[in-house]
């Protein structure tokens, strides 16, 4: 009981990475984010948990921009990347999305070579140089993704032929190999299987050291084993954030609890 | 069954699954008659297409052989010298090969009468082919030179089973004399059916000359006009599904747009015919009858069934491979043209090599451009040079053939539909290799 | 309890357990009463009767402890639910502590009854006993009740049994000090205050633990510790 107070203290040292100061979110008339506020730290690893449809995808998805890709899709509110308005008329969301990658649902490996896969990002943000470096930032990639050893022999072949597992890891390489300073993941193992989820998570584990890892899951499972602080959200709105472990064994508010204990609620 | 035995399973009567109850034989019926069903209009299908192509085939293989006597002469430079002084040169030259011909049927022991008329009638005047010869090679002079000179339409008709004694009737040109001649020719092993390469290669004759005639010119003028299609079609086409599928805000504008273009796919070709016609000859002044224009006009044809084709395979694309390209941090473009637009291009390509071979089988607006009735002169070297010199389409030059009396012209059609058909064939096997191509590398 | 659980066979499993729990609580409360009243009474045959009745407690320890490792592996509880796994795991070790105290008494009585009684110990005991059983039950209450209320007004109650002991500690020391004689029975009797004590000190955890089930926290440690004898000598009496 005291060791978990001492790990929430140590926890609560990290800068904040992302600040979101009473974020909506509307799709045409539909409210889907209502006011939500949240501090999300550097080199922690933050769950979104939360019934279908209760926005924290959507949520998500608005902390890299993605949402701008829909027409009818309307943010307000603030997000602040480091102190900066993403949302800023003179932000490019391209950039911002270098900075910011996304983990898919699905492994959406492109239909190429797993080098080229790697190599895509880097080439259209002109990270190497040359040949030489190139090289150099897919290993590295491939290595934090937790997959260089399986596939450093077939980098010319495609990267749909991998299985599920490796896919999934070959996208989170794919997202770190330009560089991101936050990744966000939209349950990455929804369609994996339990060993494939489990590399998956120890990779995550990894990646907090370097990054503010952002992961939106349906196993609340999931979420207790990677993640350091969870928001649960619940009709749009951000019902509860705080440390895992207290959300796990204590959670504060009673829809927190009805949600993570399967209740009806 | 009864209402209570329904609902109450512990009161189901118990049942063997070895014995089928009444409902099941039913629908084991029902199944067995559906797959009958199918099964019949498979083969009714089969059965048309069975026949539709034997009598393609029969009826047009006539088209590619032609009955030509093959004989050996020797021209002397005396006799060379000889007939150029004369004031009839063709004539003379006739007579020298009217005199190797009589001799080559003496020497077979045929004796039959004919005389120079006769011969016309067979191979009609065959002494300016003879002429052409030995002017352009003098130096054959002296020494034996062998001429395959076609037969008369007719006489390919009689070779063919067209024109049959009991059928004939005297005129000027065959007459039924004629065909003993004939007879004692092919008897001699002077005539003969060869492959008719003229019938591949060259231009369009006459409406007296059935056996002259060749779909070459056409085939040269489909070409051109294919080519005009691909080049602008393809472009305009996919540039329009890309913007309006990826790029176009949706609104009433893009919506009309929409419509419009679906609409314009199901509109009859005649009306892009009058379109071109108004537009492109009478308004811009082009010339009639060009590849060029009928190309022109068989884009506008061919363009909404590219975009709509092209817009439903981009729409096919997955969207997990657009965000996370998108996630990667490419623009809008890049993940078009990067991710996109190769993942669309099988289902692109099968739909352009589907509107080309829809424009390729079109008529009804090369009627309205004068891409037809066209008698090419000084073929080759007329037609091969451009776009915008006249010529005529495949099916346009088989529409007018269809249409013409002499009944030599209607084998030519169908041997024309064969090798449009093949076209067609070659074009659909290409699609194929080009998916292939462009699928294997994902 | 608030809503049921979507999966109405979790609801089950925990309900079982939590039965099995009270079921357990039960026969150990009997066991301090009849321990108690047998020590009053020096009857064997209720003491025989504690002393085999402890297995069937060890049993229901087993089956708790086997049920609630299968709801675990099985349903992966968490918040209230993890909690109630696990203070049903902590409690049943506790009521089987307390049955083995019980099961002590009984044991000892047997002894007693051959020695003469020593004063008015056996119905100071006695006394104890019942204050013990009372706390349990309460305790059991607060669990069934989700009452962390109760649970605190149990944890306080330690204090009282504290004295009843420190009392009884006295009592037995100076009737050790007037007559050796008495050194065996009383020193018998200290054992069977001291379990008493003992088990106070199990209920009051059982009571901790329903506090932690109710509210996700421990009670602060903050009352004092009544129980003087470690300090104590026979100079001060």
């Amino acid at each position: 009981m005291n060791d978990m107070r001492l790990l929430q203290r140590t926890q609560g040292m990290n800068d904040i990475k992302i600040q979101a100061n009473g974020v909506d979110v509307f799709y045409a008339d539909n409210h889907a984010i209502k006011d939500v506020s949240v501090e999300i730290e550097d080199k922690t690893v933050t769950a979104f948990i939360g019934p279908s449809g209760c926005g924290k995808s959507t949520f998500l998805r608005c902390l890299n921009r993605m949402n701008d890709t829909i027409d009818i899709c309307k943010v307000t509110g603030d997000i602040l990347l480091d102190g900066e308005d993403i949302y800023d008329p003179k932000v490019d969301p391209v950039q911002l999305r270098a900075k910011v990658g996304m983990v898919f649902q699905k492994p959406n490996p492109f239909p190429k070579s797993i080098y080229d896969n790697v190599a895509y990002g880097p080439r259209i943000h002109g990270l190497a140089k040359n040949k030489a470096e190139l090289d150099e930032i897919i290993e590295k990639s491939l290595r934090r993704g937790a997959i260089w050893d399986e596939v450093k022999d077939r980098l010319k072949q495609p990267g749909t032929g991998l299985s599920g597992g490796q896919q999934q890891r070959l996208c989170i390489a794919r997202a770190i190999a330009t560089e991101p300073e936050v990744l966000l993941m939209d349950e990455p193992c929804s369609a994996l299987d339990p060993i494939a989820t489990a590399q998956v998570e120890e990779l995550i584990d990894e990646l907090k050291q370097n990054y503010s890892v952002v992961i939106v899951t349906h196993s609340m499972q999931q979420a207790a084993r990677v993640s350091q602080k969870t928001a649960f959200f619940h009709l749009g709105s951000l019902v509860e954030y705080g440390e895992t472990g207290k959300i796990f064994t204590n959670p504060e508010d009673s829809r927190t609890e009805s949600y993570i204990t399967g209740r009806i609620g | 069954m009864s209402e209570a035995s329904t609902n109450n399973p512990a009161h189901a009567p118990k049942t063997s699954l070895l014995a089928s109850d009444a409902r099941t034989k039913r629908r084991e019926t029902a199944e067995k008659r559906f797959r009958m069903y199918g099964i019949a209009a498979i083969a009714v299908g089969l059965f048309f297409l069975i026949v539709l192509a034997v009598t393609i085939v029969r009826s047009g293989l006539p088209a590619f052989t032609s009955a030509v006597v093959d004989i050996e002469f020797t021209l002397t430079e005396v006799q060379f010298d000889e007939a150029e002084g004369t004031v009839f040169k063709t004539k003379a030259y006739q007579g020298f090969f009217n005199a190797a011909l009589a001799e080559r049927l003496q020497a077979a022991d045929f004796d039959v009468a004919f005389d120079e008329k006769a011969i016309e009638r067979l191979l009609g005047k065959t002494g300016g082919t003879i002429r052409e010869f030995f002017r352009a090679n003098p130096d054959k002079l002296g020494e034996p030179v062998s001429f395959e000179l076609p037969a008369s339409s007719r006489v390919d008709g009689y070779f063919k089973g067209r024109v049959t004694r009991d059928t004939l009737v005297d005129s000027r040109f065959l007459q039924v004399s004629d065909l003993d001649i004939v007879d004692a020719m092919v008897d001699a092993g002077v005539i003969k059916t060869v492959f008719n390469w003229n019938f591949v290669t060259g231009a369009d004759t006459g409406v007296d000359n059935p056996g002259g005639a060749g779909i070459g010119a056409s085939v040269i003028g489909s070409f051109f006009m294919m080519l005009v299609v691909l080049v602008l079609s393809l472009p305009i086409g996919v540039a329009a599904s890309i913007y309006l599928e990826e790029f176009a805000p949706q609104n009433r504008f893009t919506d009309l747009i929409e419509v419009n273009i679906s609409n314009l796919a199901a509109v009859p070709s005649i009306v892009f015919g009058i379109l071109g016609l108004a537009v492109f000859i009478q308004f811009m002044h082009l010339p009639q009858s060009a590849p060029l224009v009928g190309g022109l006009v068989l884009t506008l044809m061919t363009l909404p069934t590219i975009i709509i084709s092209t817009r439903a395979s981009l729409k096919a694309v997955p969207p997990s491979i657009r965000e996370a390209a998108l996630g990667v941090g490419a623009s809008k473009m890049q993940t078009v043209f990067h991710h996109v637009l190769p993942l669309a291009m099988p289902g692109i390509l099968t739909g352009t090599i589907i509107g080309l071979a829809q424009a390729l089988g079109e008529t009804a607006p090369l009627l309205l451009i004068g891409m037809v009735g066209f008698v090419a002169r000084g073929y080759p070297d007329g037609v091969v040079s451009g776009f915008l010199d006249p010529n005529s389409a495949m099916p346009a030059q088989i529409y007018t053939w269809a249409a013409r009396a002499d009944a030599g012209f209607y084998e030519k059609a169908w041997g024309g539909i064969i090798i449009l058909l093949l076209f067609l064939l070659a074009m659909n096997i290409l699609a194929i290799i080009l998916r292939r191509r462009f699928e294997r590398r994902w | 309890m608030i809503d049921p659980h979507i999966a109405s066979a979790f609801d089950r499993d925990l309900e079982t357990i939590q039965a099995m729990l009270m079921k357990m609580g039960g026969l150990v409360e009997t066991a301090i009463l009849e321990g108690a009243e047998a020590l009053e009474h020096r009857d064997l045959d209720k003491a025989e009767k504690v002393r085999s009745g402890d297995k069937a407690i060890d049993r229901l320890e087993e089956q708790v402890n086997e049920e609630a490792t299968r709801v675990i592996a099985l349903r992966a509880p968490t918040a209230s639910d993890l909690r109630t796994v696990m203070t049903v795991i902590k409690i049943s070790a506790n009521l089987e502590r307390c049955g083995d105290y019980a099961k002590n008494m009984a044991k000892r009585t047997t002894v007693l009854a051959e020695t003469p009684p020593v004063g008015s110990a056996s119905v100071s005991i006695r006394k104890l006993a019942r204050e013990v059983q009372l706390m349990l039950k309460d305790a059991l209450d607060s669990y069934i009740q989700r009452d962390a209320d109760l649970a605190m007004q149990v944890i306080e109650r330690d204090e009282d049994v504290d004295q009843i002991y420190n009392a009884l500690f006295r009592e037995l020391l100076t009737h050790m000090m007037e007559d050796p004689r008495n050194i065996t029975p009383c020193m018998h009797l200290h054992f069977v205050a001291k379990n008493c004590e003992r088990m106070g000190d199990h209920v009051t955890s059982i009571a901790e633990q329903v506090v932690y089930l109710v509210t996700g926290s421990m009670p602060d440690d903050g009352r004092n510790k009544q129980d003087a004898t470690p300090y104590m000598t026979d100079e001060g009496l």
